[in-house]
């Protein structure tokens, strides 16, 4: 099975206070020179079937009405070749 | 024959039975509608109540827009039911594209719970047709996610063309453009806000009873037509 991967991040135009959050607190872990931190969601898409172009159109559709608000939000979407997956061999142990 | 206004229940909704109650404070008959039935069942108007529908998943709002009942009322807004969106209820109005903009985590990331003055901007709407423009009025606000923005064209349109309904008064409370407390589409039908009118109904339990307004008005409203 195929995976492709939506990231969605706030616009840079919006203001992202839990990013600002994390970043206030990385100087107090001992974390210096992080100029910036934006946070954003991840959603992992196990496709079944091939992930051909009327596949990842279809994704875009949902990634822009559904995983996404563009109101604030952008997103990218990729697909993520399995490195291991189709070609292990049947009964490896783990 | 009374009007009904119904009040929908989503997974999550908190605060449909304080609208439904003060549906019939105001005087009309509340009916309650469940997120999986399309079927409005004859309601002249309709309230998305305040809560966290579907557990706030993905965005706030953004799958209970699509659920069964948000078909039909997203239809029969378009054509020109009114639709009162409160709080989780102005969450979902922004995420179906009834109403411009987004709502956004507060700028100070507290969960903020008070009594919140308002300024009534527009009171030509279906649900503030019974206040005054320029009047103030108290009700509570409770939200963690009510920071409500636009681009800078779209807010720009919302006051050219009076469609900001309500602004929030001594202090912005979650880091909303402009102040916006509250915003209505163009015909005037489907009003959002943050704020929460339906727990101002009466003296025992709200701070005021400055949130009845909205009931009464689109009473009337439907009334007249």
């Amino acid at each position: 099975m195929a995976r492709v991967v939506v990231d969605v991040m706030l616009k840079p135009e919006i203001l992202d206070p839990q990013g600002q959050a994390v970043q206030r607190a990385l100087p107090r872990l001992g974390f210096e020179g992080i100029a910036d931190v934006r946070q954003g969601k991840r959603f992992e898409l196990e496709v079944e079937g091939p992930v051909d172009d009327a596949a990842l159109a279809r994704i875009r559709e949902l990634a822009e009405s559904f995983l996404a608000n563009t109101v604030i939000e952008d997103f990218t979407v990729r697909v993520e070749e399995s490195a291991a997956g189709a070609t292990a061999p049947t009964g490896a142990a783990r | 024959m009374t009007t009904r206004i119904g009040v929908v229940t989503f997974p999550g909704s908190l605060d449909d039975s304080d609208a439904r109650r003060a549906v019939r404070l105001a005087g009309g008959e509340p009916v309650a509608l469940w997120h999986r039935d399309r079927d409005l069942h004859q309601v002249d108007a309709v309230v998305l109540p305040g809560g966290f529908s579907y557990g706030d998943y993905l965005r706030c709002g953004a799958i209970a827009r699509f659920s069964p009942v948000m078909e039909t009322v997203i239809e029969q807004a378009r054509g020109g039911m009114p639709v009162l969106g409160i709080c989780n209820g102005f969450q979902v109005l922004c995420e179906s594209h009834l109403l411009p903009g987004a709502l956004t985590r507060n700028d100070h990331l507290h969960f903020v719970c008070r009594d919140q003055r308002l300024k009534v901007e527009n009171a030509d709407t279906a649900w503030t047709a019974d206040y005054t423009a320029g009047q103030e009025i108290t009700v509570p606000l409770k939200n963690g996610e009510g920071g409500y923005v636009a681009d800078e064209r779209t807010l720009d349109e919302l006051e050219a063309e009076g469609r900001v309904v309500f602004r929030y008064l001594g202090g912005n409370p979650n880091g909303s453009r402009r102040d916006i407390a509250g915003i209505t589409n163009a015909a005037g039908n489907v009003v959002g806000l943050m704020p929460h009118p339906e727990h101002a109904v009466e003296p025992l339990t709200g701070p005021t009873t400055d949130g009845l307004g909205f009931f009464t008005s689109v009473l009337k409203k439907l009334v007249q037509a």
